[in-house]
């Protein structure tokens, strides 16, 4: 109810109701999303602004549709110490391929969920919470934390916090199960206020400390792998954390953690670097925070107050955001409806672009922003984009795969002469689907080339 | 960065455009040397890389964690490495391997993230700047414009002393990279920050390319581990152009809050071993006398050990120096367990030191631009 007020109220505030254009639906696609295909641009072209966006919140969903692989069901293999080498070599086999196959599960989702924003968001949370299948090593928990995440990726950021930090594989990954009565280890107690709430500096080291106590004996049951709290191991003496002194346990100190200002406004301007513009509006960034904290944390009237801002909207924004490896490769497929056969290959090309699932480089996750793009990944991804990234794998015999690239390359031609159909053959449309800036000439040549020379852009790096 | 010192920046690195002389001689130029830079990251803990065997302290600290002193590689009466290190010690032999101890900065903080950025950007604790050292120092004081590019980049996709500004090249293999190269052919006006760096990493791109279509053929044999292949690379470079202003080398892992000696025990037997194969790989270019290694790290780790079989993040550490140039020996004191701040080292060394006495010893300077000061030097050249 709240919500639907709020929206109102906005949609009093800029009170006009001019549709979006191909312009602004691609803007407002591309930027909640993966890129946008020609039909949904038309679709969205015709809705006004606020429309638009409650269209976008309303199609939310909160669970995944593509079959997961699977062995998510099966019992955590136990890390036997007893294991032969042989043994050992298999089981990492085995964590390498299920590995391939959870972030192939995610690709497939993102590629064709009919809620692109979703996804983003499950994107943005898992970029927050992190945890790293390199350390966690079972896949069913990794893929447990995906679905929490997604469960609240537009619900209440509350419940994720306090999800996230009984989360299995975030107990592995931040050493929460090794944090034990008189034994305090702090990784968790210390990410949670610098990366997942407050932001750093707004603490001190002595909170950090007082913190590990609380959380002390939220563990793991090794053979449900689900959260369990061992009474035994909690350490319930009194803690003074952030200047309250009391017999706090985990939850009592993720609660202090939502009281403070200072993580709505965290998350707020992590937020808006996502989807508004690399630097923040000061006081706007205070407005939306008192907008979230007073919603009770509910993400949704946060995301429609940051895709209703004027600076959302601003021509001086636009184009003013690196796309990241997955939004490029995702997007790209979107854009132009092309689904691979396999997703191992664009797997690969995302982490040498250094965007690898379910493996962010440490706990604070992907820098983003300026830093996905330096020489070698630059290189990389114009190389990516040069070819489509769904090639035939050579298989060594040299007229049979010269056959099937030139069967692939005429395939490819047809596919993307139909694309360019349904933009009335229409360069100016095509390069406005495509590019956040005004280009200074249209390519011309055969379909492919047109594309190709409209993906090579240095603009369509950028959304 | 803000526009303006982008235009400024773009215009140094546009006139420090390559010429191709061939074979310029870096090496007698003492305004010209190589500074290689090696990042521990995660915080490697100092205390069991030189370990202070005879230290009853040290024991009680890390009953378990502790290397026994029988297993020290022992380098004088109180002090030897960890026993994973032993390709370190023909090096510290040859005296030119600097133990610096007790290396840090005031107010230390304990973020991997906040602490690295103080390191990479060489500012006080408190102060944030936006700008790595080197990228601030070679804006102040341009590198020859024989220079195909300001910095290398290995072993890692994050710029760190670099950023903002610096003409650096993250490189994983010089043949694709030339390779590639011809896509860096974008030209369009830079209306936001975003597209400005695009631009200009294109433009370096296209700089560096220039001057890196050589073969790379070299004698020296590197380990095959992810480090020894950094460290391959890095002399691959070399051997095709040596008119670089600063290599950085990443290895990573050692936030080592459990299990630690095992993880440990192997990163640094990887260190010890590609360092050694550096060496080698710089001798065979001939240009050993004219680096200088500089390992660093976002912070040490706790004195005493936690109940994971590891340690917490910690303060001051030791760092090495190494070259052909470089005075060998221990540099600092040896840590004082008897007087901690919050259960951790203090430091003595401001860790702006190493880099003032690397802006002497390779462009032979005080390093006040990068460095936001002056810094005392150390004797270790």
């Amino acid at each position: 109810m709240r919500f639907v007020l709020y929206g109102l109220l906005l949609f009093a505030r800029i009170g006009f109701a001019a549709p979006l254009g191909e312009e602004g639906a691609r803007h407002l696609l591309n930027r909640s999303g993966f890129g946008a295909s020609p039909q949904e641009v038309t679709m969205f072209a015709r809705l006004e602004r606020a429309m638009a966006v409650d269209q976008l919140l309303a199609q939310a969903q909160s669970v995944a549709m593509t079959p997961p692989p699977g062995w998510v069901n099966e019992p955590l293999s136990r890390r036997g110490e007893a294991m032969t080498e042989e043994e050992k070599v298999m089981r990492l086999e085995e964590q390498k391929q299920r590995g391939f196959e959870l972030r192939g599960w995610w690709l497939a989702e993102m590629a064709s969920t009919a809620s692109p924003l979703t996804e983003r968001m499950t994107l943005f949370w898992h970029n927050h919470f992190t945890s790293s299948m390199q350390k966690v090593k079972h896949g069913q928990l990794m893929y447990r934390q995906n679905l929490l995440l997604r469960q609240h990726a537009l619900g209440s950021f509350s419940d994720l916090l306090h999800g996230a930090a009984k989360d299995p594989a975030m107990l592995i990954y931040l050493d929460g199960v090794r944090n034990l009565k008189g034994e305090p280890n702090e990784n968790f107690s210390r990410e949670v206020m610098e990366l997942f709430t407050l932001g750093e500096g707004r603490y001190t080291e002595n909170d950090i400390r007082e913190a590990a106590r609380a959380f002390t004996g939220w563990g793991v049951d090794r053979d449900s792998g689900e959260f369990r709290f061992r009474r035994n191991q909690h350490d319930d003496g009194s803690k003074t954390i952030l200047g309250q002194t009391g017999n706090f346990d985990g939850d009592d100190v993720l609660d202090l953690l939502l009281g403070r200002p200072e993580t709505a406004d965290f998350i707020t301007r992590k937020l808006w670097r996502e989807f508004v513009s690399p630097v923040a509006d000061e006081r706007e960034v205070r407005r939306l925070a008192t907008v979230f904290r007073s919603n009770r944390y509910q993400i949704k009237p946060l995301l429609q107050g940051l895709f209703m801002s004027e600076a959302f909207w601003a021509g001086a924004n636009r184009g003013s955001l690196v796309k990241s490896p997955i939004e490029l490769t995702v997007g790209t497929l979107r854009t132009f409806e092309l689904r691979p056969p396999d997703w191992r290959p664009v797997i690969q090309v995302n982490r040498a672009m250094g965007q690898d699932l379910f493996n962010p480089p440490n706990v604070k996750g992907w820098p983003g922003g300026d830093a996905w793009i330096n020489s070698q990944t630059l290189l990389l991804r114009k190389q990516t984009l040069l070819r489509p990234f769904v090639g035939p794998p050579m298989r060594g015999d040299a007229e049979a795969d010269s056959r099937r690239f030139e069967n692939r390359r005429a395939r490819m031609e047809l596919h993307l002469s139909r694309w360019l159909d349904q933009l009335g053959n229409d360069m100016v449309r095509a390069t406005r689907l495509l590019l956040p800036l005004p280009a200074d000439s249209l390519p011309v040549g055969t379909a492919s080339d047109r594309i190709s020379a409209l993906l090579q852009h240095p603009y369509y790096q950028l959304k | 960065m803000n526009r303006r010192q982008f235009l400024n920046l773009s215009l140094v690195g546009l006139s420090g455009l390559p010429s191709i002389s061939g074979a310029a001689n870096v090496g007698s130029h003492a305004s010209n040397r190589l500074l290689i830079l090696v990042e521990l990251k995660g915080g490697n803990d100092g205390l069991n890389t030189v370990v202070p065997y005879t230290d009853r302290l040290y024991y009680q600290a890390r009953p378990k964690l502790a290397i026994p002193a029988a297993d020290v590689l022992r380098l004088d009466h109180q002090l030897g490495f960890n026993p994973a290190m032993r390709a370190l010690l023909p090096i510290w032999e040859q005296g030119e391997l600097a133990v610096i101890q007790g290396v840090g900065y005031a107010s230390p903080n304990l973020s991997h993230f906040r602490s690295i950025e103080i390191w990479e950007t060489a500012s006080n604790s408190q102060q944030y700047l936006n700008q790595g050292w080197l990228s601030r120092q070679f804006l102040h004081l341009p590198l020859a414009s024989r220079m195909i590019a300001d910095g290398v980049i290995l072993g890692s996709q994050e710029l760190g002393p670099l950023a903002g500004g610096a003409r650096a090249l993250v490189l994983s293999d010089p043949a694709s990279f030339i390779k590639q190269a011809r896509l860096a052919a974008g030209a369009a006006p830079a209306t936001n920050p975003a597209l400005a760096h695009l631009l200009k990493i294109e433009n370096d791109i296209r700089g560096a390319a220039q001057g890196l279509g050589g073969n790379a053929a070299l004698q020296t044999t590197f380990p095959e581990h992810g480090f020894g292949k950094t460290v391959k690379t890095a002399c691959e470079v070399l051997a095709i152009n040596r008119n670089i202003g600063a290599l950085r080398l990443t290895l990573g892992g050692f936030d080592t809050h459990s299990n630690q000696r095992q993880i440990q025990d192997r990163l640094l037997k990887e260190l010890a071993e590609g360092l050694s194969a550096l060496r080698s790989g710089l001798r065979e270019l001939s240009i050993w006398q004219d680096c200088l290694v500089l390992t660093y790290a976002e912070f040490g780790r706790r004195v005493a050990e936690n109940r994971s079989g590891g340690t917490d993040h910690g303060t001051a550490n030791v760092h090495f120096a190494l070259g052909g140039k470089v005075k060998g020996g221990f540099f600092g004191s040896a840590p004082d367990f008897t007087d901690l701040d919050a259960d951790n080292l203090r430091y003595q060394i401001d860790f702006r030191q190493l880099y003032a006495t690397a802006c002497r010893f390779c462009w032979n300077d005080t390093g006040e631009a990068g460095l936001g000061g002056r810094f005392p030097e150390l004797a270790i050249i």
